[in-house]
């Protein structure tokens, strides 16, 4: 769903925002039952759906399976919080380099700080000569904004309900063609603008097509874990550069808080959209659609070679052995009714013999609305690095708390709200309080 | 102000806690998140102390002269003050955080109080060098002539030197500071206390390269000399 407004065209929003989920690494019998048994010390996906304009994917983690049956619950507990140190890690890496693209570029790119037009989800112009009619039209057009993303995610549980699965994957498909497409030709056209480069045309068709058609076959087919994770990030980055450039000043502002108080009321909810959206999922143990959730688990089966040749048919999974270590987002919608048919029977015995590393899961949504903050305080910052990076340390403390809550609570937790008001909260005052304080230190030399 | 100035300064100021970091740190999942709240403690302090001076600013109602100075030196000593209450209120959860380690992991060694210090020694460290620096860095890489009306030019050198200084000695304090209330020694914390407010308070008075200008201020009128050297504008 294109929607075009004022001379640029870039209308997609494809921004899914999911919840962190703490996706054990499933084995492929777990991803082929239903949940073996209750979601207590297991991972529940934390998953919230992505409220987009255009484009939720929202999939229900089949990840949530049980680890390895018969593990003492101590043994559990101290495996949670051996390897939640490490996924905190593995999340902070991500969301960082999104924000280090975010930023880099609003600093260099002249493009993504110009006010050129803005979305048609913001009709309201923040150009009035009254502080009290400037305010009055930000909070209109949060509401309008939030309302679209409600109608949204509304829209695909119940196209999810109904099962109107290729609906979905069309128009999931359709976004993430225009965001590796369109999006990062014209963010190349902007950065070769910016550096005085020439480029012909050829090389730029080559150049686009390749990244472009890598990246769909990336995000949603199979490929090796790294360049996804990679792909993502991008498409998360180019995303929140558009909401950069298109949202105006305050209507940015209220709208970070306003869709931190959704996801707040989505995700924990028992009638919130997400919630439910996560249910079904799990009812029907379905795997989420890729695309739209960052997932930094990896599995590797040790015992492959152990199993017996009466389930080697039953393991006949649409990769090879060595695509394991891919997320099992890479899975794709083609590839999952495949899996989920045969059974395997060899399982039970062997899972104990396979390591298992368990991930965490976030959505591209919670990507995006990190780097729209961060980037937002790049760009309106007066030239201030230390409002840019006070809100970076803000969200990702918000972040660790959340995954620590995460950790405690083993269910789907909305990734957004206690980042996104850490970094306003830091945001506002630093750039009000600390900047004047630590100009004048600076310039008299002081260093506390 | 050529990138070579501006590589050359980041380096001075930052390398070796980049090395530090790089070596010490950045393997172990566990040290690196103790760092980043390490760093965020150090912004709280800041923010709270930044609140306080502001206060103190509006309550004088921002009169300038010497008002001003002595304002600054307040928000000086407040921050300092704030600071070292913030490392305390850190070693107290970093000590029920290693408590609770240690009970749930029986196997693994627990990070000991020391690898604590150290990490959150270099936590505020980092976060203090990076907030006093990183400004005058990305200053130093657009145009202009450093002490062109008779400063210093050598205020670029000066600042990564001092942000270095100020960035180990944030870590010695960490360490002696846990290793003080973990031994119930308390002149060690007075200690921390007095030097970081000799350190902080100490420049100013003593400083050699006075540097009059505004940093914006600064730019301007330097690239304005520039051009008129260039155009042959002779004073």
């Amino acid at each position: 769903m294109l929607t075009f407004m004022a001379s640029d065209s870039e209308e997609e929003v494809c921004d899914e925002r999911t919840s962190l989920m703490s996706a054990e690494s499933p084995t492929p019998r777990s991803c082929q039952e239903g949940r073996p048994g209750p979601e207590d010390g297991e991972s529940a996906a934390p998953w919230r759906g992505q409220d987009g304009e255009e484009d939720h994917e929202e999939d229900p983690d089949h990840y949530v399976c049980s680890g390895v049956p018969g593990r003492p619950p101590g043994l559990e507990e101290e495996l949670t919080l051996k390897y939640g140190a490490k996924h905190v890690i593995m999340l902070f890496v991500p969301v960082t380099l999104c924000m280090i693209v975010v930023v880099a570029t609003i600093k260099s790119v002249r493009f993504y700080t110009e006010k050129n037009g803005q979305l048609i989800y913001t009709p309201f112009t923040e150009d009035t000569p009254s502080v009290g009619q400037r305010l009055l039209n930000s909070v209109l057009n949060t509401l309008i904004m939030i309302s679209v993303i409600v109608v949204m995610t509304i829209f695909l549980v119940l196209l999810y309900k109904y099962r109107c699965y290729k609906f979905i994957h069309g128009w999931l498909i359709m976004s993430s063609l225009m965001l590796l497409f369109l999006f990062s030709y014209i963010y190349l056209g902007e950065v070769l603008k910016t550096y005085n480069v020439a480029m012909d045309y050829p090389t730029l068709f080559l150049t686009v097509w390749n990244f472009g058609a890598v990246g769909m076959v990336c995000i949603h087919w199979k490929g090796p874990l790294v360049l996804q994770q990679a792909y993502l990030i991008m498409i998360s980055a180019l995303m929140a550069l558009v909401f950069i450039k298109y949202l105006p000043e305050w209507s940015a502002w209220v709208i970070l808080g306003a869709i931190s108080v959704y996801d707040l009321v989505a995700v924990l909810c028992p009638k919130g959209p997400l919630r439910m959206l996560v249910e079904t999922a799990q009812e029907r143990n379905e795997p989420i659609f890729p695309a739209l959730i960052y997932s930094s688990a990896m599995v590797w089966t040790v015992g492959m070679a152990k199993l017996d040749p009466s389930s080697q048919g039953a393991l006949q999974l649409p990769y090879d052995p060595e695509m394991e270590e891919d997320s099992y987002d890479s899975f794709g919608e083609p590839s999952y009714p495949e899996v989920c048919e045969p059974p395997l029977p060899g399982y039970p015995g062997e899972e104990l013999e396979e390591e298992e590393e368990r991930g965490v899961k976030l959505g591209l949504g919670d990507f995006i609305f990190y780097s729209v903050l961060v980037g937002k305080a790049a760009a309106t910052g007066s030239g201030d690095w230390n409002t840019t990076l006070a809100c970076f340390v803000a969200i990702l403390i918000g972040l660790c708390l959340t995954l620590l809550l995460l950790a405690v609570f083993k269910k789907a937790l909305p990734a957004l709200p206690i980042s996104i008001t850490f970094g306003l909260v830091f945001y506002f005052s630093t750039d009000n309080l600390v900047r004047p304080f630590m100009d004048t230190l600076a310039f008299h030399q002081l260093y506390i | 102000m050529t990138a070579a100035v501006f590589f050359g300064c980041a380096f001075i100021a930052f390398g070796p806690a980049l090395a530090l970091y790089i070596f010490t740190i950045a393997t172990e999942p566990l040290r690196i998140i103790f760092l980043i709240i390490g760093a965020f403690f150090w912004l709280v302090s800041l923010l709270l102390s930044s609140l306080v001076w502001f206060l103190a600013g509006t309550i004088t109602e921002n009169k300038d002269g010497p008002v001003q100075k002595y304002l600054l030196m307040f928000g000086v000593l407040v921050s300092v003050f704030i600071q070292e209450v913030f490392r305390f209120g850190y070693y107290k959860i970093l000590k029920k955080a290693s408590e609770g380690l240690k009970n749930i992991s029986a196997d693994e060694t627990a990070l000991s109080m020391r690898l604590l210090a150290y990490v959150s020694g270099l936590g505020f460290g980092i976060m203090s060098g990076v907030f006093s620096f990183v400004n005058t860095l990305s200053d130093s890489l657009g145009p202009g002539t450093v002490g062109i009306h008779g400063d210093s030019p050598q205020f670029f050198l000066v600042s990564a030197f001092m942000t270095l200084v100020i960035i180990m000695l944030h870590l010695f304090w960490g360490i002696v500071f846990f290793d003080g209330c973990e031994k119930k020694k308390w002149y060690a914390l007075l200690l921390v206390l007095l030097t970081h407010l000799l350190v902080s308070t100490l420049w100013r008075d003593l400083s050699i390269f006075p540097c009059r200008r505004e940093r914006g201020a600064e730019k301007e009128g330097w690239i304005q000399e520039e051009e008129e050297l260039i155009n042959g504008v002779w004073p």
